[in-house]
């Protein structure tokens, strides 16, 4: 659809007005970590004029704790990650290329576990944590968000090797190629970019997920969740500090964001839109 | 001809399937299904850890001290009005967010990456930088709007916190809403919208009975997905106003009840609540908009 | 070379039943063609022969041995796929080369089997392209190359022109053809189009609903078919049926007559009415409708000076008028229909 020039430039502003005041909270944090303590609070606020400084960045990949809580969520959230696939990539190939009457009920059944609020397991996780000294550790707290994100995982590759025409598979076992060749030079090549991208979306909800890691994660295992979280409590009041430590910590999630959206969203909605 | 037509029952791969979806089972089961058993069985005992030696049957007490509390209904209420906001706001500016997006513009792949990233911020950094670069009444950027406006600063916190939560988790939920929608207008067929221009509608009647029931699917799928995180909406009223003030969800007061008070069973009893609440909640509202598809 | 023989072969899927215990000879070094419409079970049947379903009931024999229980690759055929089938992320050279790098052939035989069948076919200079780089045309040499270079005892066809647009349909089938002639190979080929069937096949399948409905050489089903059903399945435009007082009048419920066998003739037994001419410039077909409502097809030369609404006379060329009993079964020519039970 050929649009005239004018209504280019006014669909073009509109769009430009609302993405910007959309991402303006994140330009805005982006502008206060180079700013100095007191110019970060300064009222009316500066938008340019003002003394850019690295000293925030600096301080904050200086700071002992954040380092601690990023390399925390990076294990947390990357070894959390490792397992969904681990689990979920055998179970998605099953019930993409072997279904039974039953694999559709399991699927479905999979997701359901997605309709419990963490709130409904808190207490028992907690409990049972507490009495097998699994609080505060990161292997608790990844063990629990890999549940959280296999159902996704799982729909996520079972519609990625659906994808992949039968007919490929096929012609390999007539070349004479047993299960695990079939698996290992055809298949895999294959489903790498699915399985890429279900990587990174679990990766993504795992860095950003917010509630057993601050439930759980007190001083050794916190992530850069709970990291940030501190900041709540008034003596850690500092807005450029907190600025800079919060574009540190959003930075590689939204890279990564940026990189992947077509396949997130529809890791997301399970696949129900294209 | 895909691999979704030419499945077929092999023989010999029965075995080895069987065992290869086992271990995501027992994980999900033993992660989700057992403690969900145990949570049930908390909620029917009176277990206090200041008091361990009290513990035992209790019925439905715990349920009924629920209800009766004061903090309760207050709770359910919070957590309704949370998702109904949000989802309004959401479904709303994610509509006109993809409608602008859609449209002749300039930059398409610059503005989809503005529009989406709040959906990518982790929550506690997303309500620290409300409250306190946006939304706080002395220095934060919405005090100095209102002032050249000629406005007196609005304290957000003091007056409105459900509000200013809500606003916190419509704006991380937006561009999911926007995205989605965007990705089907995107599907939506050009020849379909031709004809009825030759049919002589006019941009607005398109929109009004074309697109719009295009979107009621994808409209569905936002408000189920939405809904079922928004119940657990948990880390911004935790960094924000830490439960008072009227702020509190179901999810919150379970917390508050086992960490705040160490009530084992009524907290379980909370939770359950909120599971079925959640569950009834997803049905309800698909099978609303399912109606509204099908009217 | 091989014998490929089906002994009381039988698929069921769920409640429906796919093959129902066909027996078949597929005669060595020939080219055999299954065609019947969608659902009729023939590529269910070709792909129990391939071994990518399992029989539920039944011998399949190649070379005398019962091969129900061997694996694909072990049965020594070569399938070439509807799609084409090609490993997208290797370049035509290891697609053609895979099944003997599975089986660990050494490295220069596998290069000299490789650009053996790549020159037979012409795909020599696309031997480094990846598929998404070829046309059509140059994927389905590929696949059928790829058939080619293990050798086998046999080729299976899937369909495997369905994909490719009319005209380079007719150029591939004759290459098809005239490969599987040079090389001598057994080969089974599956189709539902008649066409393809008649100038391919040295022996034609017909199946409908998981059975054998004929077999024989296509010009012997052309001329004789067994029931009604294939006589109109095979040939087009499709043969004529007559029910009623014409029928009658051959003793018989249904009469069926060729296109071609249709004449035009003032002095003709049939009174008719024209409802559209097709003029094709090498011939025509004239559409018509008898008294009693009944469509006709009648072929005419190519100067035919017929219009529509007009009324006509046909009548039928001597001995071309096959005669169908109730249940649609051929009867010849000195039986009467009540006769045959």
């Amino acid at each position: 659809m050929s649009a005239r020039p004018r209504n280019r430039a006014i669909a073009t502003l509109l769009a430009w007005g609302a993405s910007l005041a959309i991402a303006f909270p994140l330009l805005w944090t982006l502008l206060t970590s180079f700013k100095t303590e007191l110019e970060a609070v300064a009222f009316p606020p500066r938008f340019l004029s003002f003394d850019w400084t690295l000293a925030n960045y600096r301080g904050a990949l200086a700071d002992g704790e954040y380092l601690h809580a990023l390399v925390n969520s990076v294990i947390i959230a990357g070894g959390s990650s490792a397992l969904v696939l681990a689990l979920a990539i055998p179970a998605a190939w099953a019930m993409a290329f072997a279904p039974t009457r039953r694999t559709r009920s399991v699927l479905l059944w999979m997701l359901s576990t997605k309709m419990l609020p963490p709130v409904g397991v808190f207490i028992p996780i907690f409990l049972f944590y507490r009495d097998w000294g699994l609080l505060d550790s990161r292997i608790g707290i990844a063990l629990l968000l890999a549940a959280g994100n296999l159902p996704i995982a799982a729909w996520m590759l079972f519609s990625n090797f659906r994808e992949v025409p039968g007919e490929i598979l096929e012609a390999a076992r007539m070349d004479g190629a047993s299960l695990r060749q079939e698996i290992v030079t055809v298949l895999a090549p294959l489903a790498l970019p699915g399985i890429a991208s279900t990587f990174f979306l679990v990766f993504t909800l795992a860095w950003n997920e917010s509630f057993w890691s601050l439930n759980l994660a007190t001083t050794e295992a916190a992530p850069l969740t709970a990291f940030i979280a501190a900041f709540s409590s008034p003596q850690g009041l500092f807005w450029a500090r907190l600025s800079a430590a919060s574009i540190l910590s959003i930075a590689p999630v939204l890279l990564i964001g940026w990189l992947c959206q077509r396949q997130l969203v529809r890791g997301l909605t399970f696949g129900a839109v294209k | 001809m895909t691999a979704a037509l030419l499945i077929r029952r092999r023989s010999y791969l029965q075995g080895p399937a069987r065992l290869l979806i086992t271990p995501a089972i027992l994980f999900l089961v033993v992660a989700s299904i057992a403690p969900l058993f145990a949570t049930i069985k908390f909620s029917l005992t009176d277990y206090r850890l200041l008091s361990p030696g009290t513990s035992g049957f209790a019925g439905l007490t715990n349920y009924a001290h629920l209800l009766a509390s004061p903090d309760f209904i207050p709770a359910m209420v919070n957590t309704l009005a949370l998702i109904a906001v949000v989802l309004a706001a959401t479904i709303a500016g994610g509509l006109v967010l993809a409608l602008l997006l859609d449209g002749p513009v300039i930059g398409r792949g610059a503005l989809r990456l503005l529009v989406i990233s709040p959906f990518f911020v982790m929550p506690p950094v997303s309500a620290l930088l409300w409250k306190n670069l946006l939304m706080q009444p002395v220095s934060g950027f919405f005090a100095w709007l209102s002032g050249l406006a000629g406005l007196q600063a609005f304290d957000w916190f003091a007056h409105a916190p459900l509000l200013s939560i809500a606003l916190i988790v419509a704006w991380q939920w937006l561009p999911f809403a926007a995205l989605i929608l965007l990705t089907s207008l995107q599907s939506f067929d050009h020849e379909l919208r031709e004809a009825a221009q030759l049919d002589g509608a006019s941009p607005l009647a398109i929109l009004r009975h074309l697109v719009l029931p295009h979107l009621t699917r994808p409209i569905a799928i936002v408000v189920m997905i939405e809904t079922i995180f928004l119940i657990g909406v948990f880390a911004e009223i935790l960094v924000t106003t830490g439960g008072g003030a009227g702020s509190t969800n179901l999810a919150f007061l379970v917390y508050s009840q086992a960490m705040l008070q160490y009530d084992i069973g009524a907290a379980s009893a909370a939770g359950l609540i909120a599971v079925v609440f959640a569950n009834l909640l997803a049905i309800f509202l698909v099978r609303a908009v399912g109606r509204s598809l099908d009217a | 070379m091989s014998g490929i023989v089906l002994q009381g072969v039988t698929k069921r899927f769920g409640d429906h039943l796919a093959t129902d215990a066909i027996d078949l000879v597929i005669p060595d070094g020939a080219f055999t063609v299954f065609v019947g419409p969608s659902g009729c079970g023939k590529t269910t049947l070709l792909r129990l022969i391939a071994g990518l379903e399992d029989i539920d009931s039944g011998r399949l024999l190649i070379d005398g041995v019962d091969m129900a229980r061997t694996s694909p690759a072990a049965r020594g055929l070569a399938m070439v796929f509807q799609s084409y089938a090609l490993y997208p992320h290797m370049t035509v050279r290891a697609n053609l080369g895979f099944a003997l790098k599975l089986a660990r052939r050494p490295a220069a035989e596998i290069a000299e089997r490789v650009e053996g069948a790549a020159a037979m076919l012409n795909l020599t200079p696309l031997l480094d392209r990846r598929p998404a780089a070829l046309s059509g045309g140059q994927r389905q040499r590929v696949a059928i190359g790829r058939a080619l270079v293990r050798e086998p005892r046999a080729f299976l066809f899937d369909e495997p022109l369905s994909n490719l647009d009319a005209e380079l349909r007719a150029q591939m089938r004759f290459e098809i053809r005239r490969l599987q002639q040079q090389l001598g190979i057994t080969a089974i080929y599956v189709t539902h189009d008649q066409a393809e069937a008649m100038t391919m096949a040295d022996q034609i399948v017909v199946f409908r609903d998981g059975r054998i409905e004929q077999t024989g050489a296509p010009l012997d089903i052309y001329r004789n078919p067994a029931n009604r059903f294939v006589a109109g399945f095979i040939g087009s435009p499709r043969m004529n049926f007559l029910t009623g007082p014409i029928a009658a009048d051959y003793g018989c419920a249904t009469i069926g007559v060729r296109p071609e066998h249709l004449l035009l003739d003032p002095a003709g037994a049939v009174s008719a009415t024209v409802q559209t001419v097709e003029h094709l410039g090498s011939e025509s077909f004239i559409h018509l409708r008898t008294r009693s409502g009944e469509p006709l097809i009648a072929r005419g030369t190519h100067d035919l000076d017929v219009h529509p609404e007009e009324s006509v006379r046909l009548r039928f060329a001597t001995g071309r008028v096959h005669r169908f009993d109730a249940e649609g079964r051929a009867v010849p020519a000195n039986n009467t229909c009540l006769e045959t039970v």
